[in-house]
This record gives structure tokens, C-alpha cells and sequence, in this order.
């Protein structure tokens, strides 16, 4: 069974037989009660009425979801019809973190496909010096990234003095600085499962459709590919899901000029919206895209087991 | 790994107990708007220990109270509608003018505000405007009107900031159109929808804090700015001006407030009373530029700080205070906020 | 017939890689350079100086920032150690005792923290603890590090376990071993390179965290992050570049250190 698969049931053992209940209670005592009860309020909360700037009153409501989906004008007394604001921010961030994902994997599948048909000694740094960069903070990362592309930064100091360029590139504060930010937060998340799968493909397979004429590319569509997919969809997993809700890189890098998932629902908590119930339901919307995904993950993963 | 699961319990416990002990002063301000030194000097005169988050903006505090933080701190500094608000939330203390020795400070015009009449739970802290600055080594034209910032000329357009705050950017938009606040008019809230969102085009980034920065490193050529921050923004080596414009301006008065369930009620009457020295009033005008509401005040001040043009508006400039608005006008003003940043 | 290296080359692959490496590295050398510089102006080069890093620990933030980095190791190791706790305890009862009632669901659980986007975990900790009037603070921020630390705490430790057939304790018990002895005596010792690793996982990732913690820190509470965040919102600053570089060294050194355990780990095997 593969590392890191999930149940380990194959591998199980009975010596502790019957001592789980007390091995597993402070597993569920802390995220039961500090996670799982915090996201049930949440979802409770998004069917309760707002309380003007701030707070809920204990009220049934499906007045978060209405304002959520349906349009009702700016006075909310025109016909609904669909409302695409808050589609349109979610479905911007979908775009924008799945865009982040298809670059990360562009360029971290032949970066996990280098690292992974070194020699084993020279393996383990390759890998080492894609890491490090993920173990600086997040945010410090992000901050450094806005100090070298912005306006008058050093990236266009240089590209200035050299003469490449006659007026700043004006990266910063764009789609394009987000994606940058992006891709350089959760490179690492897509390199790492591919560059383990890849690890395990068994290069005799390549050997066979060589010999039987294959070209290199039609080798890696037709092949490989296939064979290391399960690494890849990890991959994209672990890259499109934090994205999805990434507050620092729209913030920092793009000038928090319109609302993503994550600051649309910050703004209902900490700034000017003061809606809580609505907030509650954009997480829970939220929640239940993310959850989906990983349904379908599951599912499949499973399947390829079986087989 | 016991052990070093009680040691570790031990430290918690006394880092939680330290907390509440007495001698502390915990104090929520806005960001950068208070000397590290005056912090200082209150904790030595009087032995207490003083903590400071910040917000940026007053919607920000009024969120981050709503959501359980009322009753952690001592005082905080809001603008004069949202003292108003916060009052009407039920989140204000009351104190006896006898119980602040340098009460009589407060200068007259201060004393009977509107949104706390009397000052019954308040002290004015400083008060300033809200308007622009522009860059004048990209823009050379004339600087006096809110124009500069909603219908951009060509040389300033994509490199403006705003304030990110649904109150003041709406309200400095009102003044352009000439539409009074708190307006629940369709055709005049369709015009302001209207008029911001052609404006964002223009606009490159929203940022309170930061607004003087990106100012300073050239990041933006105009930027929607409080008095004060602008003059520090020219003191660090930024060529603007700050805009009076002919539409009006916002002008506000920040207070410092007594909050409700303040755990250290006494400490907070202290540092109310200290700030009402006119010396350390003076010595909050002397870092954050604005102007302080405190007689006496004149003798401690930098000539630079008192006459420096953005505190210092022409005679005739218009100048209005935020309105706090009811609740079913000010559903339609952030549904305009979220429609800009959708 | 072609050779088994070409088989593992693609054109193009090398260079991406390169590019990868120097868009990963670009700018944290760019900051760290800059972190040396002895012009206050942070774009202009006014020479190698170490000026900013006496301002990290002698200037007028300091105070703030060193209160902020005790608290922020406080909480990283305070929640790496009942983190990892947990996670052992959780790692043994799935390998180790056979199928039990809510096995499925308890796996589920355990990732829960990986699965709720951060922004979500942040909102729901901070409306439940003022619902439930637990006044924030330092011990709220530990609590909700801990929670999101298990998951990460709990990987390396149970794929080392499943690396570890239960041989060993069935002889051991064979030999008059009771249950316990044959955890503390002969599997703790085996597993302590996936607790290792466990731990300095959620370390890291305690140590790494903003967004959570932004939302339920208490008053006057600040770790690194939230301090740092909270001074680069108003401009990027050269202290704030010596501290970035300080943290990045101690990065590297603790990854340097958990890939060091990782590989002694791996020669014992």
C-alpha cells in the first residue's frame, strides 16, 4: 500500500485492541470541540437574522443565502434575479486559484521530474532547496516578493539601469502579482506528491515504449502521465484548495482592490459589513466547494485502490 | 513528557494570570498615533504596564468589539460618529467630570460635541480632516478639487490610493457629487454607485495604513489621506501637497473613550487624565501632526507642526463630520462598498 | 536502443528548474541583501551595515517585536508538544488496535483541520470563543494552534508506524511484556524519528501561522507574524527586513535539522 494512504487498514494491528476510545479522546476533544463545533455554529449562524453592525439575533432567516444568490437591486425591491456579485467573487477566486494551480503544475512537474531521476545522493539536496523556501513564513515570503516587484523595487531598478525596460513594469497591484504570489506560496505542495510518485515509476515501462518506437513526448503523454496522476491530482489538491481562500497575496501583492473568498468574508467580521450571517453562509459556501472536491478525490483515489 | 506538560501548564497558568494582575493598561488605537516614549513616560510616572493593539480603521474597532474583545480593553480612540455609535451599542462607560483633575482642559468648543454631549464618557484626543495628496513631480495642474481623485486627469490615473473604509471614501465621493450624507435618494444613490465605479478604474489600490507609504515610495502619485499623515509623509521626503478642496473636506475629531467592562477602570480615568496635559497632548501633536483639543497646548508645540499647511486649511474651507447613518440607509451605502469591490 | 538516462530527460526540464529555484530565491536573497543596507532609504544602496539588526534588538520596536517572538516560540513549542501528544496517541489507536468503532470518522477528524480553509477555521474560532465568552488571548491562540497542528503532527508520525511491522512488540510481549512496556520500551523508541519530524512539523507550522491567529489573539497579544503584519501593512521597512532574514536563518537551520533526523532515521531502518 502506498505511503501515506489512508486507512493503513492493511497494515493494522491488534496489540492495543480496545484502547482506542482513550487513545483517540484527546484527538476529539480538541478538534470536536475547538474545530468541528466552531464550524457547526458557523453553519448554524448562517440561518440566523443580522443584527445591525455586527452580531446575530437568534431568528430563523434565509435572508444571508437570499442576499448570497439573488439580486434584488440596490433598494431590494426589484424582482430577484441571479445575483453575480458574490458568484462572480467566488468564481474569480476559483479562476484565480486554479489558474495558480495549472502554473504551479506546469512548472512543478518537470521541476519533481528532474529532482526525481537524479541520483539519490544529489536527490535529497535538489529536494532540500525546494523546501527551504516553503519554511519561511508565509507571510514574510509575501512581503518579499511586494518589496522586489514593486514600482520601485529592485527588479526594476535594475531592468531600468540595464535599459531593458524605460518605465517601471507596474507588476505590483495586479492579477498577475497575485499569481505570482500564488504560485510562489504553494509551489512546494505540487512538487513534493509528484516528485514522490515519480520517484516510484518503474523506468522499465519507458524502456518498453521505446522499444516499441515511442517517441519521448508521446512516452510522457501516454505513459508516464497516467502512472504518476494520483501524484499530480494530490498535487493540485494541496495547491488549489489554500489558494482558494488566500488572504495574504490579494492583499499584499494586489491591493486589495476587489474582494476574494477570503477578504469578502474577513470584511463580514473585522471591517465595514458587520454581517455575520452572511459571512457565516460565504463560509459555508466556501466549506462546501472545498469538501466536494475532496469527495471526488476520495472517490476516485479509492477506485484506482480497488482496481 | 509529562514533566514537560506541567511545566509547560505552569508557564501558561502564569502567563494568563499575568495578564489580569493589577498595574496594566490595555489600550486599543489606531495605528501609528501615539509616541512609543509618551507610552513610556505614563507607565513610569505611574508604574502601570501598558499594552496598545491597533486598528485601522472605525469600523474595524466597532467589528473587532462586537466579536468579543469588549471587556479586554480599557480605552480605544474613535472618531466622533463612531463614539456616537458605540454609545448607542451600549459600549461606553461613564465617568464624573470630578473624577479627570485636568477635565477643564478640554477646550470650550470641544466640551458640548454632539456625539457626546457634555463628554460623559469621552476626551478629545485630536482632530484633523480627510481629504488628498498628490505628487506634484507628476501632476502640475491645479490642486483643489475632489476631481483630481474621481475623474482623474491623465497623468494620475492608475496610480491613485483610497482609504479602505466604506465611510470616508463614500463620503468624500458625496461631497464631489454635492449629495448630503446618510441620503436614502434612488437617483442620487445610483449617481454615487455610478460615479465610484467609474473611478476605480482609475484607482490602483485601497490602503489606510498604507496610505502615507505608498505616497512616500512612489507607489501612488494621489492618495485620499488624513491631514496629519500627509504632513509626515512630506516630512519623509514625499513631494505632495495636501489637497483643500473646494467640494469640502472631512473633518473628524478622534476621542478617547472609556469602554464598557474596562478591567482596569482606574488606569484608564489616569491615562485619559494624563493625556489631558496639555504637555503630552502637545507631544501627541508633535508625532501625528494633527491638532490637539486641549488649551494650553501652543507652548509645547514645533513651530513646524503648528504651522504646517495641512493643519492649517484657508479660512473659508468647507469642512463636514461623518454622519453616522440609520440602519436602512446604511445597508444601501455598503451594498454600494461591496458592488465597488466586487 | 536508447540509454536509461535519456529516458529520464526531457529538454527544457533543467532550465525549468533552474527558473523554479531563482523565482523561489529571488526575493528572499533580495531582502536579505537589502536587510544589510546602510541607507534608512530601503531602494537606495548606501552600504554594507549592520545597523539594522542592533535596531532589531536595541531600537524603539524592539521591546514589541521580542515580546512578540517569546510568545510566538512559546506557542510554537507549547503546541508542538501537546500536538504531537495527541497525534501519537491517535497514530497508535489507528495502526495499532485493529478496527474500532468510528475509525473512518476519527480519520476523518484528525484531518479536519486540512480540509476547512484557514479563513473559515479563523471566523468560526473567533465567533465560538466569544459565544462561548473564553476571552482571548495567548491561551486562545494556543488552543486553535494546536488544533491545526495535529494533522501535521500526525503524518510523519503514522507513516512511520506503518513503516514499522508490530513484530517487534509481539515478541516483546511474548517475553512477559505488558501492553505498556512494549509501547514505551520497544515502539516509542522505533517511532521516535516520526515524532521527531511530527514534532518539528507542527513547529513550523505553528510558527508560520498569521491568518488564525490574527483572528484570535487577545488583547495586547501579538506573535511574529501578526506583529510583523501589522508593522509592513504601513510600509515595508529595513528592521523589518533583518528580522525576515533572522527568521529565514532560523528556518534553514531547523529544516537543516529535520532532514539531518529524517535521514539518521532512514540509515537505522
Amino acid at each position: 500500500m502506498a505511503a501515506g494512504a489512508p486507512m493503513g487498514a492493511g497494515t493494522s494491528s491488534h496489540i492495543y485492541e480496545g484502547n482506542a476510545p482513550r487513545l483517540m479522546a484527546p484527538s476529539w476533544i480538541f478538534i470536536g470541540f475547538f474545530l468541528l463545533a466552531p464550524v457547526i455554529m458557523m453553519a448554524v449562524y448562517s440561518f440566523l437574522t443580522k443584527e445591525f453592525r455586527g452580531g446575530v439575533i437568534w431568528e430563523f432567516s434565509l435572508a444571508a443565502y437570499d442576499q448570497f444568490f439573488f439580486d434584488r437591486g440596490l433598494f431590494g425591491d426589484e424582482p430577484p434575479s441571479i445575483e453575480w456579485t458574490y458568484i462572480g467573487i467566488f468564481w474569480r477566486s476559483i479562476w484565480q486559484a486554479g489558474l495558480a494551480t495549472f502554473v504551479c503544475l506546469l512548472i512543478g512537474f518537470p521541476t519533481a521530474w528532474f529532482i526525481a531521476t537524479r541520483d539519490p545522493q544529489s536527490r535529497s539536496i535538489w529536494l532540500f532547496l525546494v523546501t527551504i523556501p516553503y519554511w519561511v513564513n508565509l507571510l514574510i515570503r509575501t512581503v518579499s516578493m511586494k518589496f522586489l516587484i514593486r514600482d520601485t523595487g529592485p527588479l526594476n531598478e535594475f531592468l531600468l539601469q540595464v535599459g531593458v525596460i524605460g518605465e517601471p513594469l507596474g507588476l505590483i497591484n495586479t492579477n498577475f502579482a497575485v499569481q505570482l504570489g500564488l504560485f510562489y506560496s504553494y509551489l512546494p505542495f505540487m512538487v513534493l506528491p509528484i516528485y514522490a510518485a515519480v520517484e516510484r515509476y518503474d523506468f522499465a515501462l519507458s524502456e518498453a515504449a521505446a522499444d516499441l518506437y515511442s517517441g519521448a513526448w508521446t512516452t510522457l503523454r501516454l505513459i508516464i502521465l497516467p502512472v504518476v496522476k494520483p501524484g499530480i491530482i494530490a498535487g493540485c489538491i494541496l495547491v488549489f484548495v489554500p489558494s482558494l481562500g488566500a488572504f495574504l497575496a490579494p492583499d499584499l501583492l494586489g491591493g486589495a482592490k476587489t474582494f476574494m473568498i477570503g477578504s469578502l468574508i474577513e470584511e463580514q467580521f473585522k471591517g465595514n459589513a458587520g454581517n455575520w450571517p452572511f459571512g457565516a453562509a460565504a463560509s459555508m459556501i466556501l466549506l462546501t466547494i472545498v469538501l466536494c472536491i475532496l469527495l471526488v478525490y476520495a472517490r476516485n483515489q479509492n477506485k484506482t485502490e480497488i482496481r | 513528557m509529562k514533566k514537560l506538560f506541567a511545566t509547560t501548564a505552569l508557564a501558561l497558568i502564569s502567563l494568563t494570570v499575568g495578564a489580569q494582575a493589577e498595574g496594566k493598561l490595555s489600550i486599543y488605537h489606531w495605528f501609528e498615533y501615539i509616541p512609543q516614549e509618551l507610552l513610556d513616560k505614563f507607565s513610569e510616572e505611574y508604574d502601570v504596564e501598558v499594552t496598545m493593539d491597533t486598528f485601522d480603521s472605525n469600523e474595524a474597532l466597532l467589528a473587532s468589539l462586537k466579536a468579543g474583545k469588549l471587556g479586554s480593553y480599557d480605552v480605544a480612540v474613535p472618531g466622533d460618529y463612531m463614539v456616537e455609535i458605540m454609545n448607542g451599542e451600549g459600549m461606553l462607560d461613564t465617568f464624573e467630570p470630578s473624577e479627570l483633575s485636568n477635565f477643564g482642559n478640554i477646550e470650550d468648543k470641544w466640551l458640548d460635541v454632539s456625539f457626546d454631549q457634555g463628554r460623559k464618557s469621552s476626551i478629545p484626543y485630536q482632530w484633523g480632516s480627510t481629504s488628498f495628496s498628490v505628487n506634484k513631480d507628476v501632476y502640475g495642474g491645479e490642486l483643489d478639487s475632489l476631481s483630481l481623485i474621481f475623474d482623474p486627469p491623465a497623468e494620475l490615473k492608475g496610480k491613485i490610493n483610497v482609504l479602505d473604509t466604506a465611510g470616508e471614501t463614500l463620503t468624500l465621493a458625496s461631497l464631489y457629487l454635492g449629495i448630503p450624507q446618510c441620503s436614502s435618494d434612488r437617483e442620487q444613490l445610483k449617481e454615487l454607485n455610478a460615479l465610484v465605479q467609474s473611478a476605480k478604474a482609475d484607482w490602483a489600490s485601497f490602503g489606510s495604513d498604507v496610505a502615507k507609504d505608498v505616497l512616500v515610495s512612489g507607489d501612488a502619485a494621489a492618495g485620499m489621506i488624513w491631514s496629519g499623515f500627509s504632513a509626515k509623509a512630506r516630512g519623509e521626503g514625499a513631494n505632495i501637497e495636501y489637497v483643500f478642496p473646494k467640494e469640502g473636506m472631512i473633518v473628524w475629531m478622534d476621542n478617547v473613550v472609556l469602554l464598557k467592562d474596562a478591567p482596569n477602570r482606574d488606569n484608564a480615568l489616569k491615562f485619559m487624565n494624563f493625556l489631558l496635559e496639555p504637555e503630552n497632548a502637545a507631544a501627541v501633536t508633535n508625532y501625528a501632526q494633527y491638532t490637539a483639543g486641549v488649551k494650553g497646548v501652543g507652548e509645547f508645540l514645533l513651530p513646524e507642526v503648528a504651522n504646517s499647511p495641512e493643519s492649517n486649511p484657508p479660512a473659508d474651507q468647507k469642512g463636514e463630520f461623518v454622519q453616522a447613518c440609520p440602519e436602512e440607509v446604511q445597508v444601501l451605502y455598503d451594498a454600494i462598498w461591496t458592488n465597488l469591490k466586487k | 536502443m536508447a540509454s536509461v538516462t535519456d529516458l529520464r530527460r526531457f529538454p527544457g526540464f533543467l532550465a525549468i528548474t533552474l527558473t523554479c529555484l531563482v523565482v523561489l530565491y529571488a526575493p528572499l536573497i533580495v531582502v536579505a541583501v537589502y536587510s544589510f543596507n546602510a541607507s534608512t532609504s530601503i531602494t537606495n544602496w548606501g552600504g554594507f551595515s549592520l545597523t539594522w539588526y542592533v535596531d532589531v534588538f536595541t531600537g524603539p520596536d524592539a521591546p514589541k517585536f521580542q515580546r512578540a517572538a517569546i510568545n510566538s516560540l512559546i506557542i510554537a513549542v507549547c503546541a508542538a508538544v501537546a500536538a504531537t501528544s495527541i497525534a501519537t496517541a491517535a497514530a497508535v489507536a489507528m495502526t495499532r488496535a485493529g478496527r474500532f468503532k468510528g475509525k473512518t470518522l476519527s480519520f476523518a477528524l484528525i484531518n479536519l483541520p486540512l480540509m476547512v480553509p484557514e479563513v473559515v477555521t479563523a471566523v468560526a474560532s473567533l465567533v465560538f470563543f466569544s459565544a462561548i465568552g473564553f476571552t482571548t488571548g495567548l491561551l486562545t491562540i494556543l488552543v486553535a494552534h494546536i488544533v491545526f497542528c495535529i494533522p501535521f503532527a500526525y503524518l510523519p508520525i503514522s507513516a512511520r508506524m506503518q513503516s514499522i511491522p508490530d513484530t517487534y512488540e509481539q515478541a516483546a510481549m511474548d517475553l512477559y511484556a505488558t501492553p505498556r512496556q512494549a509501547f514505551t520500551m520497544v515502539l516509542l523508541p522505533l517511532m521516535t524519528p516520526g515524532i521527531l519530524s511530527g514534532f518539528l512539523l507542527a513547529f513550523i507550522i505553528s510558527l508560520d501561522d498569521f491568518l488564525i491567529t490574527n483572528f484570535v489573539k487577545g488583547a495586547g497579544v501579538e506573535t511574529l507574524p501578526t506583529a510583523i503584519f501589522g508593522s509592513v501593512k504601513q510600509g515595508i521597512k529595513p528592521n523589518i527586513m533583518a528580522i525576515s532574514t533572522l527568521m529565514l536563518g532560523v528556518s534553514i537551520v531547523f529544516v537543516s535539522l529535520s532532514w539531518l533526523i529524517g535521514r539518521t532515521g532512514q540509515n537505522k531502518k
